[in-house]
């Protein structure tokens, strides 16, 4: 295996998880941070349109380090596709690929399907709703639940609050509720 | 220092796959370990790690006492919870991934980023007439 081989392979758990647990504890070490990602939408709200609403208005300057580490994670992304090259396919399951197939969607190509995920897709019902409406949501969710999978799954759990394990279980109904029954329903909804 | 570890972040949520739609369904529809293996070791070195720098009370490089996040409980948790979780379902994104696979260079993505601000927005906008 070449140097380029080896740089470009995609890492398998047991490398990522660990290497995640890290970042917690830096976060933690550093300052008591949390692992925040998506408390970056409300610190970008309440710059950009506060609007005199009372939960956008609060003194952001002082959760500048989020924005920062957002900044950051935007920047690494970028990394690990131009240095360290990774494959733009991944390889899933065979079951996965054989059930995505079977709801209606063609390819299974590329980080994410362009069939749901590209601009061509906005002018189908399915591209909307699983890109606007399905963002919409995370927004919405995230900020209603107090943190997503890293405020919440990540971080709380790892504090050992039931709290956070409650938000992760209810995360996951909707996520297998969404999986099993709302996506094969708007994949049909191709003309 | 938060922009190298958010870097870090970044690197480690392409080159795992945790930021790929297909990885989520993947997860969704338990057919690989790949996700809860990533989730679940973070986890525990994170809770490890975060025991060990309150049990030898390590100070942090601020110079405060380490403490772990309280969280109390709310409606938001399950109801919040559920309609994130249909947006990770639908979007395969979480807020994190979606910095990074922008970066990547999916720019359509920005059009879901645009969307999660207006959730946002108009979240803290009915804030004070949702139950909690």
């Amino acid at each position: 295996m070449s140097l380029s081989e080896f740089i470009s392979q995609p890492w398998p758990w047991y490398v990522a998880g660990p290497l995640i647990g890290l970042v917690l504890v830096l976060l933690q070490w550093i300052d008591n941070k949390p692992l925040a990602a998506s408390s970056s939408y409300r610190h970008m709200c309440a710059v950009i349109f506060p609007a005199k609403i009372p939960f956008l208005k609060y003194n952001w300057k002082a959760e500048t380090w989020n924005l920062v580490f957002v900044a950051g994670i935007f920047t690494g992304g970028s990394l690990a596709t131009t240095i360290l090259n990774h494959p733009s396919n991944i390889a899933i399951s065979n079951e996965t690929v054989q059930q995505l197939h079977s709801i209606g969607l063609k390819d299974t190509d590329g980080f994410a399907p362009l069939q749901l995920f590209s601009f061509a897709a906005l002018q189908t019902i399915p591209g909307v709703i699983v890109m606007v409406f399905g963002g919409f949501l995370i927004g919405f969710g995230s900020r209603y639940a107090g943190g997503c999978v890293s405020g919440h799954s990540m971080t709380g759990i790892s504090d050992l609050q039931w709290t956070s394990m409650l938000a992760t279980a209810s995360i996951f109904a909707g996520g297998i509720f969404t999986t099993y029954i709302l996506l094969p329903l708007i994949l049909k909804l191709y003309q | 220092m938060y922009l190298l570890i958010g870097i870090f972040f970044g690197i480690i949520l392409i080159k795992s796959e945790v930021s790929s739609w297909y990885r989520i369904q993947e997860m969704f529809r338990f057919q690989s370990f790949h996700m809860y293996g990533v989730i679940g070791s973070g986890i525990t070195v994170a809770l490890i790690g975060k025991w060990l720098l309150r049990k030898l009370k390590i100070r942090s490089v601020t110079g405060n006492e380490i403490v772990a996040g309280q969280k109390k409980y709310h409606h938001g948790l399950i109801i919040g919870g559920i309609l994130f979780g249909i947006g990770w379902g639908l979007t395969g994104i979480c807020p994190g991934p979606l910095y990074a696979l922008i970066g990547k260079g999916i720019y359509p993505l920005i059009v879901i980023f645009i969307s999660a601000l207006a959730g946002t927005w108009v979240y803290s906008f009915f804030r004070v007439k949702l139950p909690h």
